[in-house]
Order: structure tokens, then C-alpha cells, then sequence
């Protein structure tokens, strides 16, 4: 019985992914099962919000797999393909959005906060140089007399 | 106090109201998985409009009434529709003009639901293979589009209509396009 719980803690260690449904399609080509493959992982699923519509079974993503199918047998390209979803359910359906001013600033203020922080760096460093004169200073100041040399040197030589 | 902890301190007490306010906002009813509609601004696109009751084919026109409408998408399915569905019957008992879709669901069933638990919409429009919702963006039910007199999509919105959402979300949008027109 006391080995119920051992048992319990084991079973965290087996991780239980959620496979995706193998459906089962017919290519015309190599080409357009590999446009297949890609446009399901970079599709991203509305319903579950970070999921690829590959990895995912919500039925708006089994749909859309259906969609990508057939809009690739139809002769359609990937981006037209994109642009076909991104038309229904807005930039958020593919994980490489266009430049749009959310975007942007998205990307622009990674950049300002590394170069903020560069500028600090560069204005601290005078400031420790002069700290370090300073010391420098004092430590002249705290040089022993000569009667405290005599002394110390009389110390050491009595420790012997 | 140290002008040194100044800029922290104001970023943190900055971040910390701008979190404060979000998760406010959260629990309010402001849901972050509702997306935007690609749609709002556009007219309802073009399909086949088939009537659940008779396979009747609709024309597009039935989105340009003249005065806003709503446009429903549920299906037997889906448990929240259920939980909606009453709110839907008061709102078409107060006059406003409700068009349904029914998405993905069974025909049948479909008819079996409206008769046992009344019909809010002026019609239905059939689409089991939820190739229309798909056109419009649909990525679950239930959810609502306000259309203005002219067919245009105003507002979209992902959840049930209850009585909360309809006052303070939908019903101020409906009474702007009410008085537009």
C-alpha cells in the first residue's frame, strides 16, 4: 500500500503529448505535400492560441488543414495560401506577421532597451574612474609615518 | 530619498498599475483569446445560402435590411449556445432582427432545438460543413456579428450574448447603427 504514492510520482515522469489525427491525403506532388507540411506549421491555430494548426485537433483546426488542402491542390501558392486565412482571421493566424505599427514596436523596443542600457554602462564608467582616484588618494594618506615604520619593523622582528 | 532608486521605482509602480489594470479589465469579461475580426469594416462575404428549414438558397440581400442586425452563429453542439439561447429569445421578443448559422451541426437536431426551445432568429441559414463560417472568421461558436442596414460588419464577438455583454458591449454599437441609419 505504502508504495501507492512511488507509483503516483512515477507517473509524472511519463509525459502525455496530444498527437495530432493522422489523416491520410493524397499529393499531386513531393513539392506540395512539403507546402502541405510547412503551411500546417506556420498556420497558427485561432481556437487554442499557441498551437500549430498541425499540432492541434480543435475542429476550426482540422478545418483549416482541410482548407490549406485544398486550396494546394487547386494550384494556389504558400503565400496565397496565407493570405487566404490572414483574410479570415487577421494577422494573428500566421507566426510570421507582416511590418505593421504594433509590430513594430514590438520589435523597436528590444533594441531601445539594449541601447538604453548601453548608455548607462558608458556614463557609469567616468564615475568609477574617479572613484577609483579617490581611493587611490586615501590609501596615499593612510601611508604609515615613519615612527609607525620604526614600530612595525620592531614588531616583526620581535615575533622572530 | 536616493535620486538612485528613483527610475526603478517609477517602472515598477508603472508596470505594476498597467498589470493591475489588465487583470481588472480580465476579470470584467475582457477576454485576451478573442481575436479581432479581419472582417469588421467588410461586407459578409458571399456563399451559399442555404435555409436549414426548406434548402431554400437565400440571396445576399437578406444582410441588407436597412436597419442592423444580428448574425448568430451556433449549433446544438456547442453547451454555451444552449446557455444562450434564451437570452436570444428575449432580444428577438424586444424587435431585433436575428439571422442564425448554423455551424456544423445536424440538420435534424438543429430543427429539433429550435421547436423545443423557440426560434429567435428570422432565418437560419444552414452550414454543416462550416465552409461560410470559415469565411467569416468563425473559430468556435458561439459567436455574434452586428451588420449594419447596408450588409457592412461592425463588430464581432466571440462568446454567449448575455445580458451583461449585450449592455455594455453589443447594445451600444447596435443603437449607434440604430440611429445612423
Amino acid at each position: 500500500m505504502r508504495k501507492i504514492p512511488y507509483f503516483f510520482t512515477a507517473l509524472l515522469f511519463f509525459a502525455i503529448t496530444a498527437k495530432a489525427a493522422i489523416e491520410v491525403r493524397n499529393f499531386a506532388s513531393a513539392q506540395q505535400e512539403q507546402d502541405y507540411q510547412t503551411l500546417t506549421q506556420e498556420l497558427r491555430c485561432p481556437q487554442c492560441q499557441n498551437n500549430n494548426i498541425a499540432d492541434s485537433n480543435a475542429t476550426i483546426a482540422v478545418d483549416m488543414r482541410e482548407k490549406v488542402y485544398q486550396l494546394l491542390n487547386q494550384g494556389q501558392t504558400k503565400q496565397q495560401v496565407v493570405d487566404y486565412m490572414v483574410q479570415r482571421y487577421g494577422n494573428f493566424v500566421t507566426y510570421n506577421p507582416p511590418l505593421t505599427p504594433a509590430t513594430l514596436l514590438l520589435w523597436i523596443v528590444p533594441i531601445g532597451l539594449v541601447l538604453f542600457g548601453g548608455i548607462l554602462v558608458l556614463r557609469r564608467k567616468p564615475k568609477t574612474q574617479i572613484q577609483a582616484k579617490q581611493s587611490a588618494v586615501q590609501m596615499d594618506d593612510e601611508k604609515l609615518t615613519q615612527a609607525e615604520q620604526q614600530r612595525l619593523a620592531k614588531l616583526l622582528a620581535d615575533k622572530e | 530619498m536616493n535620486k538612485k532608486y528613483a527610475i526603478p521605482l517609477i517602472l515598477f509602480l508603472a508596470l505594476s498599475i498597467a498589470f493591475f489594470v489588465q487583470l481588472q479589465r480580465n476579470s470584467n469579461g475582457d477576454d485576451p483569446k478573442a481575436l479581432e475580426s479581419a472582417l469588421v469594416g467588410k461586407p459578409v462575404p458571399t456563399a451559399m445560402l442555404q435555409d436549414l428549414f426548406d434548402n431554400k438558397t437565400h440571396e445576399q440581400r437578406i444582410f441588407q435590411q436597412g436597419k442592423p442586425i444580428l448574425l448568430n452563429v451556433w449549433a446544438t453542439w456547442c453547451p454555451t449556445c444552449y446557455a444562450e439561447h434564451q437570452y436570444l429569445n428575449q432580444l428577438h421578443s424586444q424587435g431585433i432582427t436575428i439571422i442564425g448559422v448554423d455551424y456544423k451541426d445536424k440538420t435534424d437536431k438543429a430543427i429539433k432545438w429550435l421547436k423545443e426551445l423557440g426560434n429567435p432568429y428570422q432565418l437560419v441559414i444552414k452550414d454543416e460543413k462550416g465552409a461560410f463560417g470559415l469565411d467569416l472568421g468563425v473559430y468556435g461558436a458561439p459567436e455574434t456579428f452586428i451588420i449594419d442596414g447596408k450588409g457592412i460588419i461592425h463588430y464581432r464577438y466571440a462568446g454567449d450574448v448575455n445580458e451583461k455583454v449585450w449592455q455594455s458591449t453589443l447594445q451600444p454599437i447596435y443603437q449607434k447603427l440604430m440611429e445612423q441609419k
